[in-house]
């Protein structure tokens, strides 16, 4: 029964890696860069959430709202102003500088905020016990938002517009200029959603544990195992990865310490980059 | 002060060695180490460990410590060597984090967070405190010395010619029937050794290694030494460092004197001030305060434009 269990929570922490992760590879489909800024942009996501939640006293889902516009909003301008220089100059310098930026937004947030633990402002509920299966509401709502946010994201990638010039510059960037889609609109574009996306995966996160300044950078590795394992660049690839790293973190806890749940992910990366560098559903080995 | 500013002076000659190892491998082949705090930690943990638990002399212990870092950094190089730099980005990453967390979380290893405590140094109880620091002063700067012109022949070598060629162009490189992969290895594992050095030299002075000193602050402040003096240059990976630890320094006096602000608050300054000085060279100064100088080849056109956006 411990087993099943274990993968229960492994799917649904999953679940919730894969808003960020889509994030990650949604930068690198279209901008052709992984961008480690990721990780401030989802403390920035987490604390924005925090303000709106506690100060505010904002219910939980608009403060998810909350989370996802500032984080897309500080994605777009931090992209625009810092890193899109960058990325004329080489994958090494931009890889630098969005380490460098992540690390400054983060000592952003911690002057504002402080290094201590916050929680966010939720009613106590007991647990649900289903079939032996043990779960609570929270973490059930926090699926549902999380699913729910995905559903959003590939519907609009699928049946707008706008969400096919996306995918169309990302197939073929050359070809999309061509037939008049905007390189500078689509970049932005791609930062605010991804961004956003990684602003309400660090709130979803911090809903189920706590949150202080690192809350980013901590799990910056799980969702690039997630990206990697399920090939990066591919959009479907992170929801199929961030589950298997999520099981998989979830069972070692079967034979090892719940420290080592992030040496997992680490673990995860090296596998496929051994034996299936372009991840599961990847297209191409780059 | 004259032990404060010896205790600098150290911290100045490892970093002084980090920055040569990583012009090796980024200055000079190209290639990414975002984890390079992680060859640091192995380099002192192996001699620490080594000289502690089983005393060794200490310079097999380091030596030990500088090749179990470059045996790292041949796997590291090795798994991620056909694939887009990203990857070896990613790679070297988790592989600095993970070692954190598997040391902070093994006591058996190395006490865990609590670190390793009265790693022996040099000739410490003979010669006293005072005397210690300014001999200690001295090896690091002869290593200094042997590093930097170990580097910069290998600059002026073949080797290191064809490290700059694939930098440039990998594609040519191998066309010109250089094994690529073989020589991205050799270099990584150059620079690995070279950062396994200073994280021993660095361990048998303090005498006290933890995991939180393996931050990833660390390889920042690496990075913003090698690019302030001059990517590719020997010499400006050591007066970058000099200069970064002269900065980082005397922030940290001058983040308390803003008025009002807590201690956190204070160290969040300092932390955004030195990623934000990296941001600012990383785009406006990339090319540093002495730039990398190449010999033209005898028979190149004078005035033939350099390759300028090579980072």
């Amino acid at each position: 029964m411990e087993v099943w269990q274990l993968i229960l929570n492994g799917l649904m922490s999953g679940t919730i890696l894969a808003v960020p992760a889509i994030g990650l590879s949604a930068i690198f489909a279209v901008l052709r860069f992984t961008n480690f800024a990721l990780a401030s942009h989802m403390t920035i996501g987490a604390f924005a959430g925090f303000v709106a939640n506690v100060w505010l006293a904002w219910p939980v889902v608009p403060s998810l709202l909350a989370a996802f516009l500032i984080a897309g909003v500080v994605g777009v301008l931090s992209d625009e102003f810092i890193l899109k220089p960058f990325r004329a100059a080489g994958f090494i310098t931009t890889a630098i500088g969005s380490i460098a930026l992540t690390i400054a937004l983060e000592n952003a947030v911690r002057f504002v905020f402080g290094n201590e633990l916050r929680g966010y402002d939720l009613p106590i509920r007991r647990d649900w016990v289903l079939g032996g299966l043990r779960v609570s509401p929270q973490q059930l709502e926090n699926l549902l938002i999380a699913l729910a946010a995905m559903g959003l994201l590939f519907a609009f990638l699928f049946f707008t517009r706008t969400g096919r010039a996306m995918r169309a510059f990302a197939d073929n960037p050359m070809l999309a200029s061509i037939k008049g889609i905007n390189a500078d609109m689509v970049a932005r574009l791609v930062s605010f959603v991804a961004m956003g996306l990684a602003g309400l995966g660090g709130m979803l996160i911090g809903l189920d544990t706590t949150i202080d300044p690192l809350v980013g950078f901590k799990s910056i590795l799980t969702i690039f195992a997630a990206a990697v394992v399920g090939g990066l660049g591919s959009l479907p690839g992170a929801v199929v990865g961030a589950l298997l790293v999520g099981v998989g973190e979830e069972l070692s806890l079967l034979i090892l310490q719940p420290a080592y749940r992030s040496a997992i992910g680490f673990l995860a990366i090296l596998m496929v980059l051994t034996l299936r560098p372009r991840g599961i559903l990847g297209a191409r080995a780059y | 002060m004259e032990h404060y500013l010896v205790a600098i002076g150290v911290t100045a000659g490892v970093y002084a060695l980090m920055a040569l190892g990583m012009n090796v491998i980024w200055g000079m082949a190209g290639l990414i180490n975002l984890g390079l705090v992680g060859f640091f930690a192995v380099g002192a943990y192996v001699s620490g460990l080594l000289t502690l638990k089983l005393g060794v002399p200490i310079a097999v212990g380091v030596a030990a410590g500088m090749v179990t870092a470059a045996l790292v950094g041949v796997l590291v190089a090795f798994i991620t060597v056909n694939l887009r730099g990203d990857y070896l980005a990613i790679v070297t990453l988790g592989f600095a984090e993970s070692l954190r967390i598997v040391m902070s979380n093994e006591l058996w290893i190395a006490n865990g967070t609590d670190g390793l405590s009265g790693i022996p140094g040099p000739y410490r109880a003979q010669l006293g405190p005072h005397l210690f620091n300014l001999f200690y002063l001295a090896i690091v700067v002869g290593a200094v010395i042997v590093l930097f012109f170990l580097v910069d022949r290998l600059v002026n070598s073949p080797f290191g010619r064809v490290l700059r060629a694939i930098r440039d162009d990998d594609v040519i490189a191998e066309v010109a029937g250089k094994h690529v992969a073989v020589f991205k290895i050799k270099a990584f594992a150059f620079g690995s050794a070279a950062l396994g050095l200073a994280g021993a030299l660095y361990g048998h002075f303090t005498s006290y290694i933890a995991p939180d000193l393996f931050a990833p602050l660390l390889t920042l402040y690496v990075k913003l030494s090698l690019l302030t003096g001059g990517l590719g240059n020997s010499k400006g990976a050591v007066l970058g460092a000099v200069l970064v630890v002269f900065f980082l320094e005397s922030t940290r006096f001058l983040a308390p004197l803003i008025p009002g602000l807590s201690a956190v608050q204070a160290a969040a300054v300092r932390e955004l001030a030195i990623s934000v000085a990296l941001l600012v060279i990383l785009r406006f100064y990339a090319r540093g305060l002495l730039p990398e100088r190449i010999e033209p080849p005898a028979l190149a056109a004078k005035g033939a434009a350099p390759a300028l956006n090579r980072i």
